[in-house]
C-alpha cells in the first residue's frame, strides 16, 4: 500500500544506484577475496548503468542508452580478462587472498 | 509497441554518418596490422615466430605514414558530431605514441622471443592497447574516451600479468587490473551525473552547457571530480599510485617501460581534453583538485624514489613524480587563454621528451640485466668499465629526467615553469616553489644511480662485455637521439607543444569563451 501510494521519481533510482555505487566502491575495498572484490567491481559498474538509463528517460534522450550497451560489452571484456587472472593466480595458490599478494612492495 | 517503434523509426531517414578514410587510416592500418599478426602466428611454426614482431613493428611505422600526410593537409577533421576529431594535437600525440609503441616493439623482440612468452598474442595485446590510444588522442566525447581508456588499458592488464608461471607476474596483473577497473567505474559513475546534467556526450557541447545552472551545482562539481580522479589512477598520481610500483616491477620489462610512458601519456591526453574541451569553465573544480594532485605526486613520488635499491622499482616511483610534474600546468590551466596556451604547450612537450628519456632508460635496464640477471641498482657497479657505451647512454637519460640543460629534460622543465609562474598569484608561485624543490631532491637520486655506474667497483669481478642486441641498439639510437635534439634544439619540442594548442583555439573559437 505504501508502494502504491508513493510516486516513484526519477530520484528514487538516482538514490538506488548512488547505493549500489557506495556498496561495490566500499565491498572492493573491505573485502579481500579477489572474486568477491571482482564482483564488487560489476556492482559499481551496474549502478553507473542504472543512472544512464534513468538520466535517458528524463532526458528523453536515447543516447544514455546506447551507453549502457557500451558499458555492458566493456564489462563482459573486463570479466573475461579478470577471471584469467583470477583463475592463473588460484590455481597456483589455492584459496589467495588479496592480501597472501604481497611479495612486491617497498 | 514493435509497430509504434518502427513506424517511428521510419519517419526518420537514415543518414549515413560521414567517414574520412583518410583521417582514420592511422588506425585502420594498426587494426589491419594486428589481424595480420594474429593470423601469421597462427599458421607459422615455433622457427618463425619472429615475424610476430617484426611485422608489428613495420605496422606501427606505417601508421605513422598518414600522420605525415595528414600534417601537411594541415585542416582538422571532425567526426560523428564532434565525437572523433583529428586535429594537430591528436597527430602530435598519435605520433608519440606510436614512437612508443615502436621502441616497446624494439625492446621486447629479445626478451619475449628468449623468455619463451607466446610471440603472436603478445603483439596482437600491444598492437591493440596502441590501437586505444590513438583513437584516445582523437576522442572528444565521454563514450569514445571510455571505449579508447578500455581499449588501451584490458589488453595492458593482460600484458602487465604476462609472466604468468611467476607468482610476482600474477600479482601485477590482479593489481593493476582491480585498481584499473576500480579507476573506469568511479570515472563512467562521473560520466553519468555528467551525462544526467548536461544531457549530452560531447566534450564541447558539455563545456557549454556546464557554464548554466547545472555548472554550479555540486552534483557537476562531484561528476567532474569523479572522472578526473578515474584518470588520476591512469596517470597513477598519488594518491591513486599504489599499483604502480608493484605492477612495474612484476611485470614484463618491456611492458612497463610501455605502460610507465605510453599508458601514462594516454591518461595526460584524456585528462587534456577533458580540462580544456569540457570542463573548462569550472577550473574553481579541477583547479585546486589537480594542484594538490600535482604537489602530493611529485613529493611522495620523490621520497619514496630515494630509497629504492631496485632499479625499475627507482623508475616506477620517478615516473610517478614525473607525472605530477606534468600535472602541475592543469592545476592553473583556468586562469585564462594565455595560461591555456602554455598549459598544454607545457604538458605535450614535456610528453614528448618524457617519451624519448624514459623509454630510453628503460632499454638500458634491459641491456644490463641480460647480463646482471639482477634489478638491484648495487649489481650497476662499474658499469663504465666493461659497457662505456651503455653507462653514457643512461648518464645523458638520468640527467635528461633530471631536468639539466642541454638534454631534453630541462625544456620540459622549463615549460612547466613557464606554465605555471605565468598563471601569476600566491597558488602559482608556491607550486613553483614545490616544482623547484622536487627537481632537486630528484637530483639526488638519478645522480646516485650515475654515481654507482661511473664510481663503485663491480661487484662480481666480472667484467666481460655486455653483447647488445641490434634492436635495443636501435631503440637506444632513436630515444638518445630525441632526448639529445630536442635538448639542443628546443624548438623542435616546442613546435610539436605549439601546434597542439589548437585543442583549446577550436573550443574558444566556436563557442566565444
Amino acid at each position: 500500500m505504501i508502494l502504491a501510494a508513493t510516486p516513484i521519481s526519477a530520484s528514487w533510482y538516482l538514490g538506488l544506484s548512488a547505493l549500489l555505487f557506495t556498496v561495490g566502491a566500499v565491498g572492493l575495498l573491505v573485502r579481500r577475496n579477489p572474486l568477491v572484490m571482482f564482483m564488487c567491481v560489476e556492482l559499481m559498474l551496474n549502478a553507473v548503468n542504472l543512472t544512464f538509463v534513468t538520466f535517458a528517460r528524463e532526458l528523453d534522450d536515447v543516447g544514455g542508452q546506447v551507453v549502457v550497451f557500451f558499458v555492458l560489452v566493456v564489462a563482459a571484456a573486463e570479466v573475461v580478462i579478470g577471471l584469467g587472472i583470477i583463475v592463473g593466480i588460484l590455481r597456483r595458490r589455492p584459496g589467495a587472498t588479496a592480501d597472501d599478494l604481497s611479495l612486491l612492495k617497498g | 509497441m514493435p509497430a509504434a517503434v518502427l513506424a517511428a523509426v521510419q519517419q526518420v531517414p537514415f543518414t549515413s554518418p560521414l567517414l574520412d578514410w583518410h583521417a582514420l587510416a592511422p588506425e585502420v592500418i594498426l587494426t589491419a596490422t594486428l589481424v595480420v599478426v594474429l593470423l601469421v602466428d597462427l599458421f607459422t611454426d615455433e622457427h618463425s615466430k619472429w615475424l610476430a614482431s617484426s611485422l608489428t613493428g613495420i605496422g606501427m611505422l606505417a601508421a605513422a605514414v598518414p600522420l605525415l600526410t595528414l600534417a601537411v593537409d594541415g585542416s582538422p577533421r571532425s567526426m560523428f558530431d564532434g565525437a572523433y576529431v583529428v586535429d594537430d594535437f591528436a597527430l602530435v600525440m598519435k605520433g608519440v605514441f606510436l614512437l612508443a609503441g615502436y621502441v616497446t616493439v624494439l625492446l621486447s623482440t629479445n626478451y619475449i622471443a628468449e623468455g619463451d612468452y607466446w610471440e603472436g598474442e603478445y603483439y596482437v595485446l600491444l598492437a591493440s592497447s596502441l590501437l586505444g590510444m590513438t583513437v584516445m588522442a582523437s576522442a572528444r566525447d565521454l563514450i569514445t574516451i571510455f571505449l579508447a581508456l578500455e581499449l588501451l588499458s584490458i589488453p595492458a592488464y593482460l600484458l602487465a600479468g604476462w609472466r604468468k608461471r611467476e607468482l610476482t607476474g600474477n600479482e601485477a596483473g590482479l593489481k593493476y587490473y582491480l585498481m584499473g577497473v576500480f579507476a573506469s567505474a568511479v570515472m563512467l559513475y562521473g560520466m553519468s551525473l555528467i551525462f544526467g546534467g548536461t544531457g549530452s556526450t560531447v566534450l564541447a557541447v558539455i563545456g557549454d552547457r556546464l557554464d548554466g545552472s547545472f555548472g554550479e551545482s555540486p552534483v557537476a562539481a562531484l561528476g567532474i571530480v569523479f572522472v578526473l580522479v578515474g584518470f588520476g589512477f591512469k596517470v597513477s598520481a598519488v594518491p591513486f599510485h599504489n599499483w604502480a610500483p608493484d605492477t612495474y616491477e612484476g611485470a614484463p620489462t618491456p611492458i612497463t617501460a610501455f605502460l610507465s610512458v605510453a599508458s601514462k601519456a594516454a591518461g595526460f591526453v584524456a585528462l587534456l581534453e577533458l580540462i580544456f574541451v569540457a570542463f573548462y569553465g569550472r577550473d574553481d573544480v579541477y583547479g585546486p583538485l589537480m594542484w594538490v594532485l600535482a604537489a602530493l605526486t611529485m613529493t611522495v613520488g620523490n621520497l619514496i624514489a630515494l630509497r629504492q635499491t631496485n632499479i625499475v622499482r627507482l623508475f616506477a616511483y620517478s615516473s610517478v613524480a614525473q607525472a605530477g610534474f606534468i600535472l602541475a600546468p592543469l592545476a592553473l590551466a583556468g586562469h585564462g587563454a594565455d595560461v591555456a596556451d602554455d598549459a598544454i604547450r607545457a604538458v605535450v612537450t614535456y610528453l614528448v621528451i618524457y617519451t624519448a628519456m624514459n623509454l630510453g632508460a628503460f632499454a638500458v635496464i634491459l641491456a644490463v640485466s641480460r647480463k646482471t640477471r639482477s634489478g638491484e641498482i648495487s649489481s650497476w657497479g662499474g658499469l663504465f668499465e666493461y659497457a662505456p657505451g651503455l653507462t653514457v647512454a643512461m648518464t645523458i637519460f638520468l640527467f635528461a629526467l633530471a631536468g639539466i640543460p642541454p638534454l631534453g629534460g630541462w625544456f620540459a622543465k622549463f615549460g612547466v615553469f613557464k606554465a605555471v609562474l605565468g598563471a601569476g598569484g600566491a597558488s602559482a608561485s608556491l607550486l613553483a616553489v614545490v616544482v623547484a624543490v622536487n627537481s632537486v631532491i630528484a637530483l639526488y637520486y638519478y645522480a646516485g644511480v650515475a654515481r654507482v655506474m661511473w664510481f663503485e667497483p663491480v661487484p662480481d669481478e666480472d667484467r666481460t662485455p655486455i653483447r647488445l642486441p641490434v634492436a635495443i641498439g636501435v631503440a637506444l639510437v632513436i630515444t638518445v637521439a630525441v632526448t639529445v635534439v630536442t635538448g639542443i634544439l628546443p624548438g623542435t619540442a616546442g613546435r610539436f607543444g605549439d601546434v597542439a594548442t589548437d585543442l583549446f583555439a577550436a573550443v574558444t573559437t566556436t563557442t566565444g569563451r
